[in-house]
């Protein structure tokens, strides 16, 4: 329809002014909050500017050049790296473990249900806060369990080479319960029917595993890793509370030198260019999982 | 029952109970903490049960820190936030779904791609914005970006698509205006996804920290989240630890929700296995 016709319908002209009032306040705050700012980053990131001077100058790439020569900024990429993958692959198969569970439980499953979903409902923050406390080296509980065993006491978070690990254990214990639920709602729209043929077929509990509920999970288990990778790329909150990203920047988190960069430093185009360099790169993460998902579907 | 089945289920209610215990016992250590006295936390070695028990440390923590202040300002802006979004988005949502529009399948395009855009990317400039209307250290600072979300409109817009057409058309031939419709068929249809998005929208403002952390500085302003992260820096960053009254404080922050999610417990399992939001 041409734009003339469209206008000449009295039913279509109302349209037009219906749809310009209910789309006016979304299109205003998402226009004003996140379009622009996204151009905005980009020019910044080509600028050089501590927030409280009025000088801008223009500085071509040499933000992109200092953050690639910068060790420092290396080091966080890394350990946000090691810190995602801790946390996405070993979290995905407890979730798994902990739906394969439920599902086959009869009776209480909602009290343990409850149960693992008790951190996930609770605040990152006030997550972080309690396990400060139980990772705390004399009298922490962690320790305190290690001592009851016989095991010499760990410094989880004092010490440079558990820092990253402890933090990982804690996600990993935080978001359990999501993904479960997530996974459990995978598993029960499988067809009981085909448990049932293979199980006729004669197939072990493993074999029914391996080629009835995994392969039909596999939309699930994407959805979870490509979720749960953009997501925890992003950490700051807990690095923020336990470990300000040490020690001796073990912990420092490609976020929290963002924010660091940005708000300590206040070097505002340094900071534009890591953000679009994460941007860049949790769009490539995205990409790259949903091609290896595609590809094991035609496996199968 | 056979011993072979009779086995399996022990073991596997043994592995369920062991879980539970690994999934409440950070909680738990959290409340025997929050009971015992500065004395009963540096004891060494350290005892597990709190002896005598100290219920003055939530008193303590009551009087100590604003958490009425932080509570009530976390619920303001998550409610503000949560119910504007709700409304943007059935309005935003209805015009993708109904009207004939120009650009509108442009306009959708360019929500879609807007609600994979990280917060990261645009927190700086955003910063820049909230500065220069003047804005840091207030509500409006914390509400008014968040007044409009693509995600709520993305949601609706599937729910409604499954709304049968006919049930409008008689009210459009008889001239009732698009805008009544919505608020008085399809709204009303579409109370459950609503309330779905409502919720999940007032989570997820009332978990954010990175944000309220950058725009507020006052105690006046803090949400629940950044009042309890500057809690902890005030009072563990220096030798002479308070664990107690941190862990009150936290025990207070903690159980409202944990009230609120008894309560509500089947429409979050049913918002996150719908959308897969991250609270």
């Amino acid at each position: 329809m041409r734009f003339r016709d469209y206008l000449r319908s009295p039913l279509r002209r109302g349209d037009l002014s219906t749809g310009i009032i209910c789309l006016l306040p979304s299109l205003a705050v998402i226009g004003v909050f996140v379009v622009f700012p996204i151009f905005f980053s980009l020019y910044l990131s080509f600028h050089k500017w501590a927030i409280l001077t009025p000088e801008k100058p223009f500085v071509g790439l040499a933000n992109y050049a200092r953050m690639f020569s910068s060790p420092e900024f290396w080091e966080c990429l890394g350990n946000t790296f090691l810190y995602t993958v801790g946390v996405v692959l070993p979290g995905a198969a407890a979730s798994l473990g902990l739906a394969l569970l439920l599902d086959r439980t009869a009776a209480g499953s909602g009290f343990f249900r409850t149960a693992f979903f008790l951190p996930t409902i609770t605040s990152i923050i006030a997550i972080a806060v309690v396990w400060l406390w139980v990772y705390d080296d004399a009298n922490g509980l962690a320790n305190m369990l290690l001592r009851l065993v016989g095991l010499k006491p760990v410094r989880w978070l004092t010490s440079p080479k558990t820092s990253l690990l402890s933090l990982i254990i804690m996600t990993v214990w935080k978001n359990a319960g999501y993904h479960m639920v997530v996974f459990l709602a995978g598993l029960q729209a499988i067809p009981p029917s085909l448990h049932e043929a293979a199980t006729i077929d004669g197939a072990s509990p493993r074999q029914r595993f391996r080629y009835v509920t995994w392969p039909l999970l596999a939309p699930t288990t994407v959805f979870v890793l490509v979720t749960n990778t953009i997501f925890t790329f992003q950490v700051f909150g807990p690095i923020y509370v336990m470990t300000g990203g040490g020690p001796v920047r073990s912990t420092s988190v490609i976020v929290y030198y963002l924010y660091q960069r940005a708000f300590e430093f206040q070097e505002m185009g340094y900071a534009s260019a890591v953000a679009w360099v994460i941007f860049l790169i949790l769009i490539a993460l995205t990409v790259l999982q949903m091609r290896l998902a595609r590809k094991r579907e035609q496996v199968w | 029952m056979s011993l072979g089945t009779g086995v399996r289920r022990t073991a596997l209610y043994a592995a369920l109970i062991i879980l539970a215990a690994v999934f409440i016992g950070p909680f738990l250590w959290m409340l025997l903490a929050s009971l015992k006295s500065t004395a009963q936390i540096f004891a060494f070695p350290p005892r597990f049960l709190p002896k005598p028990v100290i219920w003055r440390n939530y008193l303590r923590a009551w009087q100590v820190v604003p958490l009425a202040r932080f509570y009530l300002n976390s619920i303001l802006v998550s409610g503000v936030v949560a119910f504007s979004q709700v409304v943007t988005s059935a309005m935003a949502a209805y015009v993708f779904a109904r009207l004939q529009f120009p650009a509108r399948n442009l306009i959708f395009l360019i929500y879609l791609a807007v609600m994979m855009i990280p917060t990261q990317v645009t927190v700086i400039p955003l910063f820049i914005i909230v500065r220069r209307l003047g804005l840091v250290d207030t509500y409006g600072a914390l509400i008014l970006p968040f007044l409009a979300y693509p995600f709520g409109a993305f949601l609706l817009r599937q729910f409604f698509l499954t709304i049968p057409r006919e049930l409008e058309d008689a009210a459009l031939v008889d001239g009732c205006p698009r805008l009544r419709i919505l608020v008085r068929i399809i709204a009303p249809l579409s109370r459950a996804a609503m309330v779905t998005l409502g919720m999940l929208a007032f989570m997820f403002t009332w978990n954010t920290f990175f944000w309220p952390l950058l725009v507020t500085n006052t105690s006046e302003h803090f949400t629940i989240q950044v009042g309890l992260a500057m809690l902890r820096t005030q009072l563990v960053s220096a030798g002479d630890a308070d664990w107690s009254l941190l862990m009150s404080a936290t025990v207070i922050s903690i159980v409202p929700v944990l009230i609120f999610y008894l309560f509500a417990q089947k429409q979050i399992v049913r918002g996150i296995t719908m959308t897969g939001l991250k609270g």
